[in-house]
């Protein structure tokens, strides 16, 4: 299987991965999932690879250590670790190679340990030597900057943070000292600081041993930060590669421009400011504490959403922005203070609002593929609420579908659908159909992209700043500040249970007055810094100001 | 995990005690004159007097109840009227047999039940696969005692005559007489394990696709200590509850395999009991039965908080 171009890379540089025409089918439809891709990294660098979910990056990414999902198979190509071509050797050789040739940092490190072995017991079987192995653990923990002493090795993965579980993930790749390491968008599950810590480990425990990466991921801020080559897949093909500066200042290929203008930038240079006129309130809440039975969650909440703004609640996981928007929706009902929605105070549980406020105030979940019942149709979806909030019949229930569908940036034909036959942005999609159904005036948004790639992210950022500018009041939760400064007008910042800092997004944004709002801008990719400043974006820029100006001209006459 | 044990063995106590209070009902306290319906055509004023006596139905049932509770509890179950032993003194050989019986079906077919259930999970799809669950779907729909009397067909008539079809025994323990257990024993691990192997398969199949089985195999394991320290450790812990639901069942299953075998234990003491409406016995062998049946959960329960890290840590 050895070719001339192998033997050019091997001459030139030493290439720690070397992929040639790589080929991988689904049984028993026969399809390719990807198809004939060839790359190759030298050592002590690293390829971002770059593509939305079902792209085939991952099936790449498991390919790399000669593995396959079940009904996958690889049919062609060859691939080449250091010198050993991995695809021609037996399963015990390429069982010797995995941990020591080639190591792989899972996407969920929660569900890629085994919850009910000691992290001890995992760590020691990743590595083969057995002479010094408790030393090189310790050695390895230290690294991460995890503690290595015996109580933390005893500790089982459900007693560490997600960031600790994701250390443990990368310590347990490099225990092995592998020539290649693969990670799967190993901090998608995490928030931005935390991230920071991550993607900090992963760039000193490459230039400490000189390991090949490949970074799998589908945000290409994070990417330009860390790789420096970027190959961007589509529909299981590399449809462009080449240096990160090049490929991110002149991108060639019409998708990759489409990747990198889906990238919510941190805008920092003030924003847009909100209108000066005081409008009144759809939403007060006043001095709201909320908690789980004697633990107490939120304390001392304050915050007023106007119609047609949109207030931000940003915040990482833990502190408590779930639980606000769910008490604020009735939800979540063991809380104190006041929340009055167009001047009634609402009460803390749903089941004692009256129809008509629980109409006025809709929730759209965090996951699409968990809040669509699997058995009904979009239609069905779209109506029963409809018909339950509005009292009975539905005089004309297909114009109620095609409406909700219509302004959700959906065919009216979808109505037919099951959810399973929808993408992920179509569900969310319908989950805000279903919502915007029964004409609410305030919106509440729960994480609503999180789960979504970042190209299907800006379509619905897009998608709920027209229903913004029809006069919706918006609630947007999120840990997401790059996002936050694309669509709020307001932004109030959570940190364990606290509001820290809450006013205009551009002046929190541009002065933080609280330390730990600047603590999360610092932590924030700085894709802005490498991207912004590239012609094409600040081409891009200027087109969508022009743009704004011109539909602000003729949606607001007043 | 020690409070939630407690709290679990309080929860066993109070369905043991409603357990007391419809079986004293549904015996002593029907409507009409209990005595006159044990003694039926054998009934005299004398026999019927000293019944009346013995039963306490004079008095009030709340009464009667507290009298046969408190009795019971210091295992005074009275006196067997087919044999006139105390009823406790009748039973404790035939609970042994009984317990014996059960331990070597539980012992036998859990781990069996447990091992076939892996291998289908590992060989998903393929002919073994499949044949597993076809012959655990037919077995799991076969009564038991059809399951025994095939049994005895093949292994004790015509021309194989391996093993006696029923349970003659001797003067020792049952465990002295192998050859004429293994049918019985066979018959219950055979009515026992179809639900236990099919669940394993289910869990095994769940655990096999996990990300944490995944990244086992890509840290380079070999095959054999993925299977055994990442898969099987996990994939138990949710067919714990279906063995023990399967093993409590046996409490009431070997009534009627005791019957089939003239087998010696408390399923064949009931049946002759209910023959020959024996009050005390069939109120002493149902508590039993509910009683083994409770603790089997118990210490499924126990088995199941013990074998996950998140209890076992948070107790400590």
């Amino acid at each position: 299987m050895s070719t001339s171009t192998t033997d050019d890379h091997r001459s030139d540089e030493a290439a720690a991965l070397d992929i040639d025409g790589v080929t991988v089918i689904g049984r028993p439809s026969d399809v390719e999932i990807i198809s004939g891709i060839s790359l190759s990294v030298p050592r002590g660098r690293i390829l971002g690879l770059v593509g939305e979910s079902g792209s085939g990056k991952t099936t790449l990414g498991l390919a790399l250590l000669a593995h396959c999902k079940r009904a996958t198979e690889i049919t062609a190509g060859s691939i080449r670790i250091g010198t050993t071509d991995l695809l021609a050797g037996t399963a015990a050789e390429v069982r010797a190679l995995r941990g020591r040739g080639v190591a792989y940092i899972p996407q969920s490190p929660a569900s890629a340990l085994n919850p009910a072995l000691r992290l001890r017991t995992q760590l020691r079987e990743a590595l083969f030597e057995s002479d010094d192995a408790a030393a090189r653990v310790r050695e390895v923990l230290r690294e991460v900057a995890l503690p290595d002493d015996d109580a933390f090795l005893d500790r089982y993965p459900h007693q560490l943070s997600g960031g600790q579980q994701q250390r443990v993930a990368i310590a347990m790749a490099f225990i092995g000292r592998p020539d290649l390491i693969v990670l799967d968008e190993p901090t998608t599950g995490l928030d931005v600081t935390t991230q920071a810590h991550v993607l900090a480990t992963i760039r000193s425990m490459t230039r400490t041993y000189g390991t090949a990466g490949v970074y799998i991921s589908h945000d290409m801020a994070v990417v330009a930060d860390l790789a420096d080559e970027i190959a961007v897949m589509y529909q299981g093909e590399v449809v462009e590669r080449g240096p990160g500066s090049r490929l991110l200042s002149a991108p060639e290929h019409p998708y990759t421009m489409q990747l990198l203008r889906a990238v919510p930038l941190l805008k920092t240079d003030g924003g847009d400011h909100p209108a000066d006129e005081a409008k009144t309130p759809v939403l007060t809440v006043r001095g709201l504490e909320a908690g789980y039975g004697r633990t107490n969650v939120l304390k001392d909440i304050d915050i007023e959403v106007a119609p047609g703004d949109c207030v931000a609640l940003l915040g990482e996981s833990g502190s408590g922005k779930t639980t606000l928007s769910r008490s604020i929706v009735g939800l979540h009902h063991q809380f104190g203070g006041e929340v009055v929605f167009d001047g009634a105070q609402l009460a803390p549980s749903s089941y004692r609002r009256t129809a008509e406020q629980r109409r006025r105030v809709q929730y759209i979940f965090q996951n699409p593929y968990e809040a669509l019942n699997p058995r009904k149709r979009v239609r069905d979806l779209i109506l029963q609420p409809y018909a339950h909030l509005t009292g009975g019949k539905v005089a004309d229930p297909d114009s109620v579908v095609a409406t909700a569908l219509e302004r959700a940036a959906l065919p009216a034909a979808y109505g037919e659908r099951f959810p399973e036959q929808l993408s992920g942005g179509e569900r969310q999609r319908v989950c805000i159909a279903r919502a915007i159904a029964t004409k609410p005036d305030l919106l509440i948004c729960d994480e609503i992209t999180s789960a979504l790639d970042v190209s299907v992210q800006a379509e619905i950022v897009e998608l709920l700043r027209n229903l913004q500018n029809d006069g919706m009041a918006l609630l947007f939760v999120t840990h997401n500040i790059a996002l936050v400064s694309n669509i709020a007008q307001y932004v109030a910042i959570l940190n364990s249970g606290r509001i820290v800092e809450y006013g205009p997004v551009g002046t929190v944004l541009s002065d933080p007055q609280h330390e730990y709002t600047r603590a999360l801008i610092a932590d924030t990719p700085d894709f802005e810094l490498t991207f912004a400043d590239s012609p094409m974006h600040k081409s891009i820029r200027a087109a969508e100001k022009e743009h704004t100006a011109v539909e602000g001209g003729t949606k607001r006459p007043e | 995990m020690i409070r939630l044990i407690i709290n679990r063995l309080f929860f066993g106590l109070v369905t043991l005690f409603a357990v007391s209070l419809i079986v004293f009902l549904a015996t002593q306290a029907l409507p009409g004159d209990a005595a006159s319906a044990i003694l039926g055509r054998d009934a005299t004023p004398e026999r019927l007097t000293a019944l009346r006596e013995q039963l306490n139905l004079g008095d009030p049932v709340a009464v009667q109840y507290g009298k046969w509770l408190l009795a019971a509890l210091t295992l005074d179950f009275g006196t067997s009227f087919a044999s006139g032993y105390p009823v406790a003194e009748y039973l404790a050989p035939r609970l042994s047999n009984s317990l014996w019986l059960m331990a070597f079906a539980a012992i036998i077919g859990t781990p069996l039940a447990l091992a076939l259930g892996s291998f289908s999970a590992m060989r998903r799809d393929r002919g073994v696969d499949h044949a597993t669950s076809m012959v655990t779907l037919v077995l799991a729909s076969l009564p038991e005692f059809v399951v025994g009397i095939v049994l005895i067909l093949i292994f004790s008539t015509g021309w194989l005559s391996l093993f006696p079809p029923i349970f003659a025994g001797g003067s020792g323990a049952v465990w002295q007489y192998p050859g004429q257990l293994v049918l019985p024993v066979l018959t219950l691990v055979i009515a026992v394990s179809p639900p236990i192997i099919r669940m394993m398969r289910a869990s095994m199949i769940e655990v096999l696709e996990s990300e944490y089985v995944q990244q086992a195999r890509l840290k380079g394991l070999p095959e054999k200590t993925v299977i055994r320290r990442h898969a099987a450790p996990n994939a138990i812990g949710p067919v714990a509850q279906v063995i023990a639901l399967q093993l409590a069942w046996l409490a009431g299953g070997v009534v009627a395999i005791e019957y089939l075998f003239r087998f010696p234990g408390i399923g064949l003491a009931l049946m002759d009991a209910i023959d020959a409406r024996d009050i005390p016995l069939i109120q002493a062998v149902v508590l039993l039965i509910a009683g083994v049946y409770i603790v089997v959960n118990l210490l499924a329960d126990i088995v199941g908080l013990a074998a996950n890290p998140k209890v076992r840590v948070s107790a400590k």
